[in-house]
């Protein structure tokens, strides 16, 4: 982490526990570039996570009031507590897994409510803590620990979701973007009501030694090359949208 | 903590309320500012009846997704400062075991009120029951202590709200006012004081939140946005909450101490009622709705000169041992009759060291006294 980040970070938190080739680090330095550059007061911050990987971003590394909570129920405790105390600023950084698949009820609804916070959701397509196991995110014919001969489910589009669901800012952007990240996470810490940024997230460690990537590099090479811009898609083929990620905003004010 | 001294939120006199009316009033005098729930029978009185009196005096209502969702907003809640409730019933309280374990683990005061009904499974969703006492003290995984009171009355709604929240405040711990259908749907006069009695949590800016030097003591709870930049975590953490979840010796400590400050001050949180005890060769314990037929039948048979008495538990956990070894060495049996298949019959045996007969009815219905008196009159 940058030096000049250093006031946001706990003196006594000396590393990351993130695998080497995890895309959570750059995702860590675009949110506190993002508060950073917004000025928004740690002492007034609260950073509410769920359980996994991407749950270790904020907890215990953000030096700022941080709730590590159970599996799944982050946006149930992030609601509680900015609903009695809406001076707080919450926002919730946590994985696909917990956020969408067991916590899934509780984004629609957190979503529905519009309720006044920023979800930021680190999809590493995995399950990465528990060791590499299928997902609701995982791409369909991808092996994962529990769908060894390829995952035959489609993912959910995740930003689709939380839009139906009402969500007043959607954006998705991979951590190889990383100005157009920060950006939308700025836009979305400064815009009122349910905000939700999707970061691709790459978990070398567990989805790309399964799945043919020879190394980290080849990973975030592959993930740079599959996005493409929301405004490109109209002018492209369904074939050449195959295995494509649209990234860029998807709602926004 | 703080202990306050303030005016009743309601006018001082008599009401004539149901057990789940009187709960809210309890709840909103002891100062609950947040209520986070789901619709279940035979609850649901309190949830609609607190959705308008937290917006009268400046609270705030969530009705959520379902039970998980419902207690974890309570938890966050009481992190960002509030005094907060839930009510349910068997499936919802089912639900949120793993919340509950995390809220002891991580030391959060919070108030749940379980209007008991038939169970298990769906069960009998409008009938009575009293089958939650063993769930409500084992109910989440790991070793953890809980607070749990069993009202008898619509008064003791009202009166038993109050103390599971000063109780909370008190040992920051989760404390459940364990009713049943009975009770929480009973309409009957209770009388509201003018004043009461409140606790408040302990705040002491910069003191670490989750230890304390004893091994049996409560630490100060900060709240978010107070500029202590808190770590809240129900993973193993040391005492300003970083998480320590390889190391052994930090979560023994932790363990020791959440179990320790609510068994090793058992004697100032147990309560409970003595009715003709002193020389009783036959002792009813009861508690709950149960214990109103209980007191009739001791009544009945004292009046036919038997000597009968009942020991009325208002604490289930932690369990009155002390008491129930000292009755078994004066009694010659024990009667405890349940609306479940003998849940506390079973810790009674564990202590009393005399007979011990459970009786058990599981028919939705309330025990009638007079079932209760011919019970006691076989063991005479």
């Amino acid at each position: 982490m940058a030096r000049d980040l250093e006031a946001y970070l706990r003196s006594d938190v000396k590393s990351t526990p993130f695998c080497p080739g995890c895309g959570h680090g750059i995702l860590m330095n675009a949110i506190l570039r993002a508060i950073d550059e917004l000025k928004l007061p740690m002492d007034k911050m609260l950073f509410v996570s769920g359980i996994g990987c991407a749950a270790w971003i904020p907890s215990p590394n953000f030096n700022a009031d941080t709730l590590h909570t159970l599996h799944g129920r982050a946006l149930a405790f992030a609601t509680g507590a900015k609903m009695f105390n809406p001076e707080l600023k919450v926002v919730v950084i946590s994985g696909d897994g917990d956020l969408t698949s067991i916590g899934g009820n509780h984004l629609i609804h957190a979503a529905r409510r519009d309720m006044d916070m920023t979800v930021i959701c680190a999809n590493n397509m995995i399950y990465g803590m528990t060791g590499g196991q299928v997902a609701s995110t995982t791409p369909l014919g991808a092996s994962t620990a529990t769908s060894v001969e390829g995952n035959i489910y489609r993912p959910f589009d995740l930003c689709k979701l939380v839009q139906a669901a009402g969500a007043s800012y959607v954006a998705r952007y991979s951590v190889t973007q990383v100005v157009s990240l920060k950006e939308a996470i700025k836009k979305a810490m400064s815009t009122k009501g349910f905000t939700f940024v999707e970061v691709l997230s790459p978990c070398p460690t567990q989805f790309g030694r399964r799945n043919q990537y020879d190394s980290p590099t080849d990973m975030l090479k592959t993930l740079m090359e599959s996005c493409i811009p929301v405004e490109e898609v109209e002018r492209l083929s369904g074939e050449a949208l195959k295995d494509k990620i649209v990234t860029g905003e998807f709602i926004h004010g | 903590m703080s202990v306050q001294e303030i005016e009743s939120t309601l006018p001082a006199g008599s009401y004539y309320f149901s057990g789940n009316e009187a709960a809210t009033e309890g709840a909103i005098a002891a100062g609950c500012r947040y209520y986070g729930g789901y619709p279940i029978t035979p609850s649901s009185e309190i949830m609609e009846r607190i959705a308008v009196r937290l917006k009268e005096v400046g609270g705030v209502f969530i009705q959520m997704e379902d039970e998980i969702a419902s207690i974890c907003s309570v938890i966050g809640a009481v992190w960002a400062g509030a005094k907060a409730m839930t009510a349910t019933a068997g499936p919802g309280f089912s639900l949120m075991q793993e919340a509950i374990g995390y809220a002891a683990f991580t030391e959060t005061p919070l108030v749940i009120v379980d209007v008991q009904r038939a169970g298990p499974g769906t069960g009998q969703a409008t009938r009575v029951g009293s089958g939650d006492h063993m769930q409500a003290k084992w109910g989440s995984h790991g070793d953890y202590q809980v607070i749990t009171l069993s009202p008898w009355s619509v008064q003791e709604m009202y009166d038993q709200a109050i103390e599971a929240f000063n109780l909370a405040e008190q040992y920051r711990v989760p404390v459940f006012v364990m009713s049943e259908e009975a009770v929480g749907h009973l309409r009957e006069r209770m009388d509201v004081k003018p004043r009461l009695k409140i606790v408040n949590r302990l705040k002491k800016k910069g003191a670490p939140p989750f230890g304390t030097p004893e091994d049996d003591g409560v630490p100060p709870m900060p709240a978010f946005g107070e500029g202590e930049r808190l770590l809240v975590t129900g993973s193993t953490h040391n005492d300003v909450g970083i998480r320590k979840t390889d190391d052994g010796k930090a979560h023994e400590k932790l363990v020791v101490r959440i179990n320790n400050k609510i068994l090793k001050h058992r004697e100032s949180i147990i309560q409970n009622e003595a009715h003709s005890l002193d020389d009783a060769e036959v002792v009813v314990v009861s508690y709950g709705f149960t214990a109103r037929s209980a007191l009739f039948a001791v009544q009945a048979l004292r009046k036919d000169g038997k000597r009968v008495g009942l020991l009325r538990l208002k604490t289930i956990w932690p369990f009155a041992e002390e008491l129930v070894r000292d009755l078994g060495r004066k009694a010659k049996r024990i009667l405890v009759p349940e609306m479940n298949r003998g849940q506390i019959a079973g810790e009674i045996q564990k202590y009393a060291g005399c007979d011990v007969v459970s009786y058990c009815q599981t028919d939705g219905e309330i025990i009638h006294p007079h079932t209760i008196v011919e019970e006691v009159r076989s063991l005479l």
